[in-house]
């Protein structure tokens, strides 16, 4: 699977929690996940749904995702049409919520990635292109359980297709 | 090779002898959905064919986030949520009963070496009573009360020891923060913390799960304690439910062991707008405040509530300021009742919300003002997380809030405690 967009990254990189993901204001207001999609990051950053495409990768430090158990965080998220999130690391809740819903998460090193850098990512290869730096960067591989659920396309899925548990 | 509790609760619901780092299918114990993520949980439900549920004994839903319903589209949420409590035959706690994770224990649903999941990332709660208890979303709970179980990556454990004991003025709750001070937000992501030492042993079964609620702050995916004879007799006061208590081994192998002095700690604050971000109250003491929130989760039992009255008995709050109130359950309303608590409280001034979340999570009530800061004993003090992105949260325990209610600045409580 190869995938291109450019980074989008905020002025905040560490500890980006489900609340500036999509804000409890929104999230009972709001049930059909692609109008919640137009408040992603609103608090955060008010002006981010101006300043990306669909496509573009969200890229943030550690422990992106930190926060409550919102499923309408990666749904927010995944409904904003973004390729990924590429972080240093994720908390635990996100991390599987969004391999349950499909949306890719990406584990590497991001300090070297600018805002607006052209990305390519080829998950096979485990790298990640920085095209407008010329540079690769190594993904952390994907652990097995969440390649599966990926290739199934979320555990809805994955349960539909077998019935039960077949990780 | 010793255990630790979360690879003994871990072996025993997996029926395999597991240890960190395994993954495992695991039957679960009871499984919980509140009204802001039990939408999602029925829809999951309901897309993937599920025709019953694994066991309706099993499972819970909590109307408490917002709560009496504030619009149209909460209503339509709570709707849905009794029509499929009622098409099910589940348990629902409907307005008023109060926040999630005091019901579950209050009503007896969990006991010691239950494994349990919940829609709510504060479902980590429960660990004070002995239970591996974790926050998942929607998605893996509606997955959990169709087939029973979940997998699960079996965390490595920290063990946190806390010698000798709170000094006076001090509390778990300033406990919990100490720890999000010294651990980091994502201290523990993906990894057990096992709080133990006399100073826990000292502190009540209520102050204990102020701690083990906030274990989700340091990244953990649950923080637990051994059940002692106090814990054990909380538990049994609670349910018949024969339940076996799970001790880690001597010899149990942990990521870390980390062990802190109790008595040197001092009342603590969470500046904005991060839970770790944490120094001492006496350093903010400049801070003006115009709102104080007690409730919550962490800090809305009985005991929290007799914390605030033994400061602001006979009292007035400062004029200009607002407390809001918010009990934890229905029975913590009630027995503060009949202990006059309330009317003490009232007396000085402060508003009471309906036992429930209140205004912690910005979705009903209490929502601060442009510009405004609020001292509040909840867990979290995300920027807007109280419905305001233009105000500021600072986070301590009940009697930091009261003694800060009197003065219309951040106050170390010991001031006014005799
Ligand atoms: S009281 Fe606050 S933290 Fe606790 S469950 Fe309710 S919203 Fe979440």
């Amino acid at each position: 699977m190869i995938v291109q967009g450019k980074a989008r990254r905020f002025k905040q990189d560490n500890d980006i929690n489900t609340d500036y993901i999509i804000s409890g204001r929104y999230k009972f207001k709001i049930q059909n996940p692609e109008e919640l999609a137009q408040y992603v990051m609103e608090d955060l950053d008010p002006d981010f749904k101006n300043r990306y495409q669909k496509g573009d990768f969200i890229v943030a430090g550690k422990n992106f995702g930190c926060g409550s158990s919102r499923e309408q965080a990666p749904q927010a998220i995944k409904y904003a049409k973004m390729g990924a999130v590429i972080a240093k690391s994720f908390a635990r809740i996100f991390y599987r919520n969004s391999f349950n819903i499909g949306l890719l998460l990406i584990e590497c090193d991001t300090d070297p990635i600018k805002e607006n850098d052209e990305l390519v990512l080829d998950l096979e290869k485990g790298v990640l292109k920085d095209i407008t730096q010329n540079i690769d960067i190594i993904i952390k591989p994907l652990p097995a359980v969440m390649a599966k659920l990926l290739e199934d396309g979320g555990i809805i899925n994955h349960f539909k297709k077998h019935g039960g548990f077949k990780l | 090779m010793g255990k630790t509790i979360a690879e003994k609760i871990f072996s025993k619901k997996s029926g395999q002898d597991v240890h960190a780092k395994d993954l495992v299918l695991a039957d679960v114990d009871f499984c919980m959905g509140q009204d802001g993520t039990s939408s999602i949980i029925i829809d999951s439900f309901r897309e993937m064919g599920a025709k019953k549920v694994f066991n309706p004994k099993k499972i819970a839903l909590v109307i408490d986030h917002s709560s009496p319903s504030p619009n149209l589209g909460v209503s339509a949420i709570h709707k849905k949520m009794r029509d499929f409590a009622n098409e099910y035959g589940i348990t629902l706690y409907d307005i008023g009963c109060g926040v999630c994770h005091q019901l579950l224990p209050e009503k007896g649903h969990v006991v010691p070496g239950d494994l349990v999941i919940g829609a709510d990332s504060h479902t980590c709660s429960y660990g004070a009573i002995n239970v591996f208890s974790t926050g998942m979303g929607s998605t893996d709970v509606a997955v959990g009360i169709i087939s029973g179980q979940n997998w699960f990556r079996v965390p490595e454990t920290v063990k946190f020891i806390f010698k000798n004991q709170l000094k006076k003025g001090v509390y778990s709750k300033d406990m919990a923060l100490f720890i999000a001070r010294h651990a980091g937000a994502d201290g523990l992501t993906y990894m057990a913390a096992e709080y133990t030492g006399s100073a826990i042993d000292k502190l009540s079964v209520e102050a204990r799960f102020t701690i083990c609620n906030m274990a989700i702050e340091i990244g953990a995916k649950a923080g637990i304690m051994e059940a002692d004879a106090k814990a054990i007799k909380w538990v049994q006061s609670r349910t018949n439910k024969k339940f076996t208590p799970v001790k880690a081994d001597k010899d149990a192998v942990y990521a870390d062991v980390r062990e802190y002095d109790a008595a040197k700690i001092v009342p603590q604050v969470a500046k904005p707008h991060a839970v770790d971000n944490v120094v001492d109250a006496a350093d903010v003491k400049h801070i003006e405040i115009q709102q104080g929130l007690i409730g919550t989760c962490t800090n809305g039992r009985l005991e929290d509530l007799e914390i605030a009255v033994s400061i602001l008995k006979g009292k007035k709050i400062k004029k200009g300021l607002r407390l809001i109130i918010a009990p934890a359950s229905a029975e913590v309303f009630i027995q503060a009742m009949k202990k006059g608590l309330v009317q003490t409280l009232m007396e000085s001034g402060a508003a009471f919300v309906t036992p429930g979340c209140g205004p912690c999570v910005g979705t009903h009530n209490g929502v601060p003002s442009d510009g405004e800061r609020v001292i509040s004993t909840a867990n979290r003090n995300f920027k807007g997380r109280m419905g305001n992105p233009n105000s500021e949260i600072y986070l301590a325990s009940p009697a930091t809030v009261a003694a800060s209610m009197l003065t219309g600045k951040i106050t170390d409580p010991r001031k006014f405690i005799k």
